[in-house]
């Protein structure tokens, strides 16, 4: 029974991972990006929720409705006035830009909320579970699991069934030819990452009602969406979704093992992962 | 005299610190389709890509109905009625057919021309729309890429090496579905290594050599050896 446990709580905490991952691998998708300060963003989001939550005095979920949109409008400035300048034939860019932009987020964190850990109060719900016949499942993992779903489901809709989506899918193509069809792929990409920081801003309340954070943790927030977008394959959202529970279970199944063993068990399955399938186990069908 | 619709006066384009086109001139008149021949590396399609804002140029270099376009990037030309029909095909992978199209007619532009209209023009695409762009056929791909450009309602229209790679009876059925394109006050600019097929589809011809204009003239009244003297350079 206390393996059962472990999977089911891994499969739940996959759903956070997932969650880390989905902006991370929009990202790269839509513009070919690696966005190294994505745990950072992660966690900015988290304190702008402590911020909202302490201020306004409301629910850290009610406080999405303000710290999604601030986070979106966040990624479209960040998107048109400082990564899109890093954009080109050279990888390199970017890369060296967002490592930067992770010292600058964790350094202004640090100033403004000093390294005190935090946390955000989510009330009875953190506490709150559910009977499952001989298992006890937290509400809160439950709801985090269900909210990842479906974001991912949102933004596969949002890929293959919308204009906004469409335009997405294009500029990934060939931004020559999108430019020519009336994108500014400018403005295209302000979207996608906007897009992006809203999926971060839910990720980023849900890590702050589960755990306490401080300005360091972005760095291994951003391993973990990393080895959820890998070990499902790159470009493919449910894949990603289920890269994120297999990296949760890996970890859970780990420190039942050990206590000591969780993040080098969820390492272990990704480098395995890793070697047997490199392309991860969805890749993206190419037409 | 139709007035000019585009207008192109001493156009040079760089790729880095090579010169592909030197100080070109060259207008195209309102409704009608003008041809531009030249070897392989003369400048043709660095001149569509001038126009149609992929490259940016001196804003008074190029101007499109009178007003000053060389600056624009691709999207601002797209919005003024200017279309290509890139060298290629170059259609969205990640889209199915009709997607190509959709996005084609986003730039929103009223017209003649709609999904129900291309479909007409190019029956095949109808029945074949769900599919993936990249599971046509060439010459498919082709009816895709012109409706794609179609879709914007464009007052220009740039064709480049429409015929490329494509079997003769697909080129000959290209051509023939040209002067429903072009019939309704269209105007064109098609670029073609088939000198045979450019001078009998339009009403004026250039030919490039070397970024320069070699020669420019009456399709109907150019004579073979001026064409061979202008395309190859040799006296």
């Amino acid at each position: 029974m206390e393996w059962i446990n472990a999977i089911l709580q891994g499969t739940l905490l996959g759903g956070l991972y997932a969650l880390f991952a989905a902006g991370l691998s929009l990202i790269f998708g839509v513009m070919r990006l690696v966005n190294i300060a994505h745990g950072d963003l992660i966690v900015l989001a988290a304190y702008l929720g402590l911020t909202t939550t302490v201020m306004l005095g409301l629910h850290p979920l009610v406080a999405l409705i303000v710290v999604v949109p601030a986070m979106a409008g966040i990624g479209y400035v960040l998107q048109r006035a400082v990564l899109n300048q890093t954009l080109g034939d050279d990888i390199l860019p970017p890369l060296l830009v967002t490592f930067g932009l992770s010292v600058i987020i964790q350094n202004a964190l640090l100033e403004g909320y000093s390294a005190d850990p935090q946390k955000l109060d989510a009330g009875a719900l953190e506490t709150a579970s559910i009977a499952l016949g001989p298992l006890a499942v937290g509400v809160l993992p439950l709801l985090t699991f269900a909210i990842a779903v479906a974001v991912v489901a949102g933004l596969q809709w949002t890929f293959y069934r919308t204009a906004l989506g469409r335009a997405f899918r294009a500029v990934s193509d060939n931004q020559d030819i999108a430019q020519l069809m009336g994108l500014n792929k400018r403005h295209v990409f302000g979207q996608a990452m906007a897009l992006a920081l809203a999926v971060t801003a839910v990720a980023g309340l849900l890590l702050g009602i589960r755990t306490s954070f401080d300005p360091s943790i972005g760095g291994g927030r951003l391993i973990f969406g990393f080895e959820a977008v890998i070990i499902g394959g790159l470009g493919n959202l449910w894949g990603t979704l289920a890269g994120g529970i297999i990296l949760g279970v890996a970890q859970t199944l780990g420190a039942a093992i050990n206590p000591g063993w969780q993040l080098l068990a969820g390492h272990l399955a990704f480098l395995i992962v890793l070697a047997v399938r490199p392309n991860g186990l969805f890749p993206r069908i190419s037409g | 005299m139709p007035e000019p619709i585009l207008n192109i006066s001493k156009l040079e384009a760089f790729y880095g610190d090579f010169q592909a086109l030197y100080g070109l001139d060259l207008t195209v008149d309102e409704g009608e389709v003008l041809a531009i021949i030249g070897a392989n590396g003369a400048g043709k399609t660095t001149l569509l890509r001038s126009i149609a804002g992929l490259m940016r140029n001196g804003p008074d270099q190029i101007r499109y109905r009178n007003q000053p376009i060389g600056a624009l990037r691709a999207d601002q030309v797209a919005a003024r009625g200017l279309a290509l029909v890139p060298e290629g095909r170059q259609l969205f992978p990640s889209l199915s057919v009709e997607e190509n199209l959709i996005i084609g007619g986003r730039v929103g532009r009223k017209g003649p021309w709609s999904l129900s209209k291309v479909y007409e023009l190019f029956p095949i695409l109808d029945e074949r729309k769900h599919q993936a762009s990249t599971s046509l056929s060439g010459g498919q791909q082709q009816m895709v890429a012109i409706g794609r450009a179609l879709m914007s309602n464009p007052d220009l229209i740039l064709f480049d090496e429409i015929s490329l790679g494509l079997a003769p009876i697909i080129i000959k059925d290209i051509y023939d579905a040209l002067p429903g394109i072009v019939g309704g006050g269209m105007s064109a600019v098609i670029v073609e290594q088939d000198v045979t097929k450019a001078l009998a589809v339009s009403s004026r011809v250039y030919c490039l050599q070397d970024g320069r204009v070699s020669l420019e003239g009456a399709s109907s009244t150019v004579s073979r050896e001026d064409i061979s003297r202008a395309y190859f350079g040799i006296e």
